[in-house]
């Protein structure tokens, strides 16, 4: 049996950050467990610009932003092991895992933080019709082939849905010479952040296609063609509205799933919503000592956000595991409403909170001109308003730690409040110049 | 006088901008910060982006290694750029931040590696 004071599974920016943190909150002892064959996660196939804007004030490409996590974490001496895959976790805390040079381990872990990140939505998620030709890739995928590995996954190109990997992998496979003839999305409004449909799509003159989405795949070996249609309210495909796209290759870029299945075995309770693990304050699971951060708790659309979170995760690891970490006082949960989809953290124990709480939450939809509402035990501590906000981009509320003294059970409600009347509008349509 | 509709590109925040054009003389609107007011004005006059792609590496741990422009270059030299990254192959080891190509288009603007290998 392997001892350690913190394990974190994952080395992605999320794990990263828990680590580095972890240890500088006074705990050695640390080791970070990672799949793949080098530290840095997704980040490093995400070699486009954009990244670090909040945590370095600059504008980095993913290898880049990842690389500054890694050399830290190696001047600190924190044990890492690569190429190695958890097989499973429990409630005592005790890991078992494999590689091809330690064998078979069992690492007993005083807290433990998950950090293993989210994967992608797959053909089979969301049940495409037709036959099943290669050349059907999700777009995370193909962005490891062409950044990676060095493999270009086709020249005639169909996009399904407006993810911000989407959309970048619109931009990437034109600028390697393929022709991208459409990126088809079943909502009205784009999932991706704005100035990526403009810097992707506007760009290179790529039809963003709103309402829409694929009714057939064409060929047998190989795609061949791409049937796409527009939907209805109630997302059925019109017909008579189909049109034929001639191409070899479909990426889909349909969404991505915290990817929990460690989590689920070993007994940590999930949000519905989220598809990832109930957290508190502190990041801890409903396992005692049990954290999780990053990608695997909710989706961020920033690596940033990511970071930040993981430091509280990484940082209450180590409260953990010097029993400094508060468990009585009161418990509050967060409850979203009217528009506000989920809530990250799901329980608050003010206890824990120094100065300010923050929640990290998404809408349902696309909203202009409301304001965002936060109350305590039904009463009214803050009110924000908000020009325009969408399920693609995260939203954030501070809370005063004074304003969190109410009762045990007390309830925080966020929701959007209409300012003149909630209306829904598809964004993008008076945009572009 | 002309009024643009711009989204910022410069950060995630993805700001709304209004461009008016008057004579020549550009005014913008909506901008939370300076360089959005910057981008505006850059976006109708003189449209730039920064390249990434990646190119040939021997003996690294992968067959490709990340690359970048340092800063922002003529969006309508952006395949151009692209054809010169084909001709590059690398030799491992490399440090993030080496430069492979040198002022191209005499921008005063470099690729260089964005990771190490």
């Amino acid at each position: 049996m392997l001892n350690y004071n913190v394990v974190v599974i994952g080395g992605g920016p999320a794990g990263l950050a828990a680590a580095i943190e972890a240890k500088k909150n006074g705990v050695d002892n640390i080791l970070v467990i990672e799949r793949d064959r080098e530290l840095g996660g997704i980040l490093q196939q995400c070699i486009h610009n954009g990244f670090g804007l909040h945590e370095f004030k600059e504008e980095l490409t993913g290898p880049e932003y990842a690389e500054r996590f890694i050399v830290e974490l190696r001047n600190m001496g924190i044990e890492y092991k690569l190429d190695t895959m958890v097989l499973d976790m429990n409630q005592n805390k005790t890991i078992s895992a494999i590689n091809s040079t330690d064998g078979f381990m069992n690492i007993q872990a005083k807290a433990i933080v998950l950090a293993m990140g989210c994967r992608e939505r797959t053909r089979g998620a969301i049940s495409i019709p037709g036959a099943r030709p290669a050349g059907v890739f999700t777009a995370g995928t193909a962005q490891r082939f062409v950044n990676m590995e060095g493999y270009m996954v086709g020249k005639k190109v169909v996009i399904l849905g407006s993810g911000d990997i989407g959309l970048i992998m619109a931009r990437r496979m034109t600028l390697e010479g393929a022709q991208v003839q459409a990126v088809a999305e079943l909502m009205p409004f784009s999932g991706g952040l704005t100035r990526n449909i403009v810097q992707c799509l506007d760009d290179y003159g790529i039809p963003l296609l709103l309402s829409h989405t694929i009714t057939e795949i064409k060929g047998r070996d190989r795609v061949e063609g791409i049937v796409i249609a527009q939907v209805d309210e109630k997302f059925k495909p019109i017909p008579g509205t189909e049109k034929e796209f001639e191409c070899d290759t479909l990426l889909l870029s349909v969404g991505l799933i915290p990817e929990n299945e460690l989590s689920v075995q070993a007994g940590v309770d999930m949000d519905r919503i989220t598809s990832g693990p109930i957290v508190n304050e502190a990041m801890e699971t409903n396992i005692e000592g049990v954290f999780a951060c990053g990608n695997v708790v909710h989706v961020h659309d920033l690596v940033d956000f990511v970071t930040a979170e993981s430091r509280r995760a990484g940082a209450s690891a180590a409260k953990y595991v010097n029993n400094e970490l508060k468990k009585e006082g009161t418990t509050l949960k967060t409850e979203g409403k009217n528009g506000v989809r989920y809530i990250v953290p799901q329980v608050v124990r003010p206890e824990n909170i120094d100065k300010t709480l923050d929640l990290f939450m998404r809408v349902d939809n696309v909203y202009h001109n409301v304001e965002m509402v936060v109350k305590i035990d039904g009463k009214e501590v803050k009110r924000m308003k908000k020009r325009h906000v969408a399920p693609g981009e995260m939203e954030s509320v501070k809370i005063k730690k004074e304003d969190l003294s109410c009762a045990d059970g007390s309830k925080i409600e966020v929701y959007l409040e209409k300012e003149a009347c909630l209306k829904k509008e598809v964004y993008l349509e008076k945009e572009g110049a | 006088m002309k009024k643009h509709e711009l989204v910022c590109i410069v950060c995630p925040m993805g700001c709304r901008l209004d461009v008016i054009e008057e004579k020549e003389k550009y005014t913008v609107l909506g901008n939370k910060c300076p360089r959005g007011k910057d981008y505006g004005v850059k976006e109708l006059t003189n449209p730039t982006r920064v390249v990434t792609s990646t190119v040939k590496i021997e003996g690294g741990l992968l067959n490709r290694i990340p690359v970048k422009t340092n800063g922002d270059i003529p969006k309508d030299k952006v395949f151009e750029c692209m054809k010169l990254l084909d001709k590059i192959q690398l030799k491992a080891p490399v440090k993030a931040g080496d430069i492979v190509l040198k002022n191209i288009f005499n921008t005063g603007i470099d690729v260089v590696t964005s990771r190490s290998m």
